[in-house]
């Protein structure tokens, strides 16, 4: 019995890394961009065509590095329109995001036809722990560079927050658009900058999707992360440190289904399978009845005002 | 707008039929001078190694077939989208049978067009049409893949040596059921002791939960997998990445896994798509019930991949003779995995009580519910 607990053990902390990297890129861009004001619910859209532009460049360069790069210019240029159609008079941000996630993944599949059968060359994956000798441990801590870089930038976006001035000018923006223009802040501007960067790092979440994990491009490929990616900003409320770790929990609790099946846990696999959104749940209930639930949440978001 | 263009196009289009059908008898119109067309509507893109590609393969073999055009149209949802492409086919391309292969396409869709068009024929995969019930230019084609999922399995049970083999499956729908049991059954032929360890990810094409699977099932043991999504893609490459041997389904996986691929079922619609065409080639009325395997050409199996041995390969052929020839693939009592009684005596393979299939057979490790 504990060698099988052993099993769902390792299934859920390979499952944690396999599967979290593209929650933690889309999860960064949102909050990014949350923080300067504005929210971008087309990072779904973003997601798939970053998966799609990461995939089709790999396989005509023949390098996957260059499709992480076209795939974070793909989703910058996205995230660019966004934030250029929201500095129109009385355009709403979230109407324009759904438009943009429709766009993106029709821009994605109309391209990306060609692409669904050829195989292209995937992200290498550093293993850590082909010195246990444990294939299961082997496995499970087989980590793509993508995911250290995701942690670097994590606790990056949350020092610069609080430290420098491009994350006080950005939370300015964000919690208060008449101080930050008395400040001589073109609030258009940040919020440009922030929905471009925000959405090139959900690009590059999209390249992990179809060039390291599950590695190969078709058009069911996301299947909703992205959207619930955003959702996840909500409960880490505003910080990147907390991003990090809903992301971590959100790729355990999806390993959970598979894994316990495989051991013969096999009743009930549909709740199982249900395990991220049922956290979810838990986590949204448990966090709202905090009297500070709302602490960190930037002052202009629409839907705050 | 687009509605008063349609009925406006439908009412002519009855009127000419009407004319044509005065002069020609039923089935009107159709000569050896106009191409026949056929039109197919697929659930998934066309070339995703799977259930829509197995179809398109099919569809592409009828291409060949000279004075038959057909128009196609993928990723078609199951809703209203379907009524609307397949009016489009009608009236625009003048397809005289339209060939719906995903199975939310029949109801309502399909019978609501094939009520109005009597005169174009409606054929759906998998079996729902009823002929108390349904429209009579309406029917039904399927093949029984578990005969192909058989022969995977005794090679399978040839090449296994940790005697587990890895089932990931969409939906324990009767169909999906009948393909693992037929893999245990195929398999315990050669390893008595061999057992199919099932994971269910609940939809039909979720990839992340897929490669979870894989994953899983690899960690638990399995050195061979195989599955029953749509697009066996990211499973089968999953698999091969880690060193783990594969079974295809649906369409060809083998250029997906150059070291470890065994065998694998695919449909070969091409069969029964080229016997449509022949009957209306021939002003035949196309048959409303249309099953078979192995029997009838409807099925088969890829060629071996690598990781086939020799013994795998002549066990493998010497079933696909047997099953050709009508040896049953439920042979005997069968138990389901909890030990009740569910197959009392041998059930020829194209027994009807297999198709309501609702249990996994003994040997088999998972849950239905």
């Amino acid at each position: 019995m504990s060698a099988e607990l052993l099993t769902v053990l390792f299934a859920m902390i390979g499952g944690a890394i396999r599967v979290s990297t593209p929650f933690l890129f889309v999860s960064l861009g949102e909050c990014l961009t949350e923080k300067a004001g504005r929210i971008n619910l087309g990072l779904e859209g973003t997601l798939v065509l970053g998966a799609m532009v990461a995939y089709m460049t790999s396989y005509e360069t023949g390098s996957p590095w260059a499709g992480v790069a076209a795939a974070a210019a793909a989703g910058f240029l996205l995230g660019g329109l966004h934030g250029a159609l929201c500095s129109l008079p009385k355009v709403n941000d979230v109407a324009v995001g759904i438009a943009l996630m429709t766009f993106g993944t029709g821009v994605a599949f109309f391209f990306g036809k060609p692409y669904i059968q050829p195989a292209a060359p995937r992200l290498p994956g550093i293993p850590l722990a082909d010195w246990t000798g444990s294939p299961a441990l082997a496995d499970a801590l087989k980590v793509n560079p993508l995911f250290f870089v995701g942690i670097v930038l994590a606790f990056a976006m949350a020092w610069a927050f609080r430290n420098t001035r491009v994350g006080l000018v950005v939370r300015t923006t964000g919690d208060s658009a008449p101080a930050a223009r008395a400040m001589g802040i073109s609030v258009d501007g940040v919020r440009l900058l922030a929905t471009a960067a925000g959405g090139a790092l959900a690009g590059i979440g999209g390249s992990f999707l179809s060039l390291y994990y599950p590695g190969s491009w078709n058009e069911a490929l996301s299947s909703g992360q992205g959207l619930m990616a955003v959702a996840l900003v909500i409960f880490a409320r505003w910080d990147p440190v907390r991003c990090f770790v809903a992301a971590l929990l959100f790729g355990a609790a999806g390993a959970i289904g598979p894994a316990l099946q495989s051991i013969n846990i096999t009743q009930g696999y549909y709740f199982f399978n249900a395990a991220p959104y049922i956290l979810t749940l838990l986590i949204m209930v448990s966090s709202g009845r905090v009297r500070h639930a709302q602490h960190g949440m930037p002052g202009e978001l629409s839907v705050s005002k | 707008m687009t509605d008063n263009l349609i009925s406006r196009r439908t009412l002519l289009q009855g009127t000419a039929a009407a004319g044509a059908l005065a002069a020609t008898g039923p089935l009107g119109g159709l000569n050896a001078q106009a191409p026949l067309t056929v039109g197919i509507l697929y659930v998934g893109p066309r070339d995703d190694f799977g259930y829509s590609q197995a179809h398109a393969v099919g569809a592409a073999e009828l291409k060949k077939v000279p004075g038959v055009k057909v128009v196609e149209e993928e990723n078609v949802p199951e809703t209203i989208a379907v009524q609307r492409s397949m009016e489009s086919m009608i009236n625009l391309d003048g397809a005289k049978l339209i060939i719906a292969t995903s199975f939310g396409y029949f109801d309502p869709h399909m019978l609501a067009m094939a009520a109005k068009y009597p005169k174009v024929e409606f054929r759906h995969a998998v079996g729902l049409w009823d002929k108390d019930k349904h429209p009579q230019n309406a029917g039904s084609y399927f093949g029984y893949l578990d005969q192909a999922h058989y022969v995977n399995g005794i090679a399978a049970g040839l090449v296994t040596k940790s005697k587990k083999i890895g089932f990931v499956a969409a939906k324990p729908i009767p169909s999906v059921l009948r393909n693992i049991n037929a893999v245990l059954l195929g398999a315990r032929k050669n390893a008595p002791d061999a057992t199919v360890q099932v994971v269910f990810t609940g939809d039909w094409s979720v990839p992340v939960r897929e490669a979870e699977a894989t994953n899983a099932l690899i960690g638990s043991g399995c050195d061979i997998v195989t599955c029953h999504v749509d697009s066996p893609k990211v499973v089968i490459e999953t698999a091969e990445r880690r060193g783990v041997m594969t079974l295809g389904h649906n369409a060809s996986q083998a250029s997906l896994a150059p070291k470890g691929f065994i065998t694998g079922a695919e449909y070969k619609w091409s069969t029964i798509y080229k016997g449509f065409a022949d009957n209306l080639a021939k002003n035949q009325k196309l048959p409303n019930w249309v099953r078979g395997g192995y029997d009838l050409d409807f099925v088969q199996n890829t060629a071996y991949g690598a990781a086939a041995t020799d013994g795998a390969r002549r066990a493998a052929d010497a079933a696909i003779a047997e099953i050709k020839k009508g040896a049953p693939i439920f042979a005997g009592t069968i138990k389901d995995n909890k030990g009740n009684v569910v197959i009392p005596a041998t059930l020829d393979n194209y027994a009807p009580p297999l198709e309501g299939m609702n249990y996994l057979v003994e040997g088999v490790v998972g849950s239905t519910t």
